[in-house]
């Protein structure tokens, strides 16, 4: 009972396509999980979306959204109305035709990673060997789609803010790679689902979450800023601050299209936190050996929206980080930290079982937070002001 | 040759005649990622799951974005004047049909004798990344330590070419 | 005609294609997108014989496509980082007109 309640989906899947020819059926699995990819995750936006609004509220000592429908819970409905109804302008200056391909770019893209993550025991859409890979390449491509956006604008304000997105994203790319090189490496393969099986064991009825080791904790400490910084979100939100730059690249976008950005930024940040689930919290897996019977697609959900709601709370709580600061922090902070987790991750596996490995890796990584924080982020001097003017 | 083939090479070839063929600069550099994402595809469809992933990664998430940087920093999205040909664009044209009609004829008269005749239908050599990783830590150790050391010569290379030079007066 | 002839018929006509931007335009970013055409060419030339040789596990088609990937973006980047110093200094980046030795 437990077992069918686990793969409810995958029997209901393959019970309504035996109704159809032989010929058709690999093809009616794909698309029925393709449709449930395209409901669910939207689904879960328009709860993101309003768990948002009345977080952020709520943090901010006022109530959120709560005209519309009980306690405000039809507010994504109402949201979504507008911006199908909303008059769609583009600029007369504008590239029309990349104006129009930018946000479906965004949009195909960012729902192409959500095709490797394994959402609950035998639930890949593509069980592919190098998963981690293929994901990394879609979100490397949704760069693309912020500076087609910013560009097409002819609009300063958006192409400024498009050249600061995108050199943004990019200088977090290699952190988000490369702390997940380290989990790739002690596992031993690209592939998600083996990630998560091999975080499936539990010792002592505890799990063997990537995330409860020294250098899984470090790691996922850094895969989430790089992820905070790849979905444009606070603290790392200046491309599309509003008091800055009006609205930063989607400045001149309105009605749909605008729905679409909104839509391909949070179901991106969907994505980020399945993967950061997936690579260091275990994925599908219970946290304790004792609640294995609930069913595995259960926990996945409860650790991205349990991530999504980190995602708020920071961006409630800590202030806006400058260009210049941002950058400074990738390259000189969280680059070569990720790059000694690294390390690190290598001498825990070589070390055996045992209290030593445990030790020695907290140490060395304490120790080098330390030493980096104090040292490399230190303020620079402040000396006589110097003016560098546009050419 | 089935329909898959023909027209993911029709996408990668229309994305790299646009990517020729257009005055806006920025429109060409837009359409050579097409090209790009065109012969990914055909990667894929070899069988080569590694190379294509890591060609969409480097080079639409990579080389794309450093072209199109390039274009605004130049100001290349304003069209020239003088137009977007040089004042030859028969030779050019002239010299790469030739080039094509030499390669194709290479191909299509050596197609009894080319590996692939034997059997079309051979099935895809299943590859595992972790064959990959062997292999490039036992036999190709040595060209990935000398690729590490180019890539690293060409970041700073780039940096201190493109550098803003330090302005001595003020 | 073989699939492997037919692949490497579209590698060629690739080839050509960025032959022949890289000859006939004028701006010099345009003829590195037509170098970066013409190592893709190459590239697929790689794996399609790779896929369709004698000795598909011994890996080499594929390793020396990813290496020359690699290459490439290395090469791109010097590259352009050239052009952007050209045009900091000639302030433009028209082929045509940097016809002098003297600078």
């Amino acid at each position: 009972m437990i077992d069918k309640l686990d793969q409810v989906f995958v029997l209901l899947t393959h019970w309504v396509v035996g109704f159809l020819p032989a010929f058709l059926q690999p093809v009616a699995i794909v698309v029925i999980a393709v449709a449930a990819i395209l409901v669910t995750f939207p689904g879960l936006f328009a709860i993101c979306v309003l768990l948002e609004r009345k977080g952020l509220g709520r943090m901010q000592n006022r109530l959120g959204p709560n005209r519309v429908g009980p306690f405000g819970l039809l507010q994504p409905v109402a949201d979504g109305l507008k911006s199908l109804t909303k008059e769609d302008l583009v600029p007369l200056s504008a590239d029309a035709a990349v104006h129009f391909l930018a946000p479906v770019f965004l949009v195909v893209v960012v729902f192409m990673g959500y095709a490797v993550l394994p959402v609950g025991r035998h639930m890949t859409l593509v069980n592919m060997d190098a998963g981690l890979l293929f994901y990394f390449a879609m979100g490397a491509s949704t760069e693309l789609s912020v500076f087609m956006a910013g560009w097409s604008s002819r609009n300063k304000y958006s192409l400024l803010g498009a050249m600061r997105a995108v050199a943004q994203m990019i200088s977090y790319e290699v952190p988000l790679l490369m702390s997940s090189v380290a989990v790739v490496m002690i596992t031993g393969s690209l592939s998600l689902n083996r990630i998560v099986e091999a975080q499936n064991q539990y010792t002592w009825g505890l799990p063997h979450w990537y995330i409860f080791t020294p250098w899984g904790f470090a790691g996922f400490v850094m895969f989430a800023t790089a992820a905070t910084a790849e979905t444009n979100r606070s603290p790392f939100d200046l491309p599309e601050g509003e008091s800055e730059l009006v609205a930063g690249y989607f400045t001149e976008y309105s009605g749909f299209k605008f729905a679409e950005f909104f839509l391909g930024e949070y179901v991106g940040m969907l994505s980020i936190s399945g993967l950061g689930a997936t690579l260091f919290l275990g994925g599908w897996s219970a946290p304790l050996a004792v609640l294995g019977w609930v069913p595995s697609w259960i926990w996945f959900f409860g650790k991205v929206m349990l991530s999504m709601c980190v995602f708020i709370w920071l961006r409630g709580t800590l202030p806006r980080l400058r260009q210049d600061q941002l950058m400074n922090f990738a390259w000189k902070f969280v680059l070569p930290f990720t790059m000694l987790n690294l390390f690190v991750a290598a001498a825990w596996r070589f070390m055996g079982d045992g209290w030593e490995r445990w030790v020695v890796c907290s140490v060395v990584l304490v120790i080098a937070y330390v030493v980096m924080a104090r040292v490399g982020m230190r303020r620079k001097h402040f000396g006589p002001r110097s003016y560098r003017y546009a050419e | 040759m089935n329909f898959a083939f023909y027209l993911i090479s029709g996408l990668a070839v229309a994305g790299a005649l646009a990517a020729v063929l257009l005055k806006n600069t920025v429109h060409c550099a837009l359409a050579l990622t097409v090209a790009f994402a065109g012969i990914a595809l055909l990667f894929l469809k070899l069988g080569a799951q590694f190379a294509g992933f890591a060609q969409i990664l480097v080079y639409i998430g990579a080389v794309a974005i450093l072209v199109v940087f390039a274009i605004l920093l130049t100001r290349g999205s304003e069209t020239p004047k003088d137009g977007v040909y040089s004042k030859f664009p028969l030779t050019g044209l002239a010299i790469a049909a030739a080039v094509f009609a030499v390669l194709g004829w290479a191909v299509l008269n050596s197609a009894s004798a080319l590996p692939g005749a034997a059997n079309p239908s051979a099935a895809a050599p299943t590859v595992t990344v972790m064959d990959i990783g062997n292999a490039l830590m036992s036999r190709y150790v040595l060209p990935l330590e000398i690729v590490a050391l180019l890539l690293t010569a060409a970041l700073i290379g780039a940096v201190i070419v493109a550098m803003h030079e330090k302005e001595e007066a003020k | 005609m073989s699939p492997l002839a037919g692949y490497l018929l579209v590698a060629a006509l690739l080839f050509a294609i960025g032959l022949a931007g890289a000859l006939t335009r004028r701006n010099a970013i345009l003829v590195l997108i037509g170098i970066e055409l013409m190592l893709n060419a190459a590239n697929l030339n790689l794996i399609a014989f790779w896929r369709y040789g004698p000795h598909p596990e011994a890996l080499t088609g594929m390793m020396f496509a990813i290496f020359s990937i690699a290459v490439a973006a290395a090469e791109a980047a010097v590259g352009l980082g050239l052009v952007i110093s050209i045009h900091r200094h000639a302030h433009t980046t028209d082929l045509d007109a940097m016809n002098r030795m003297k600078g």
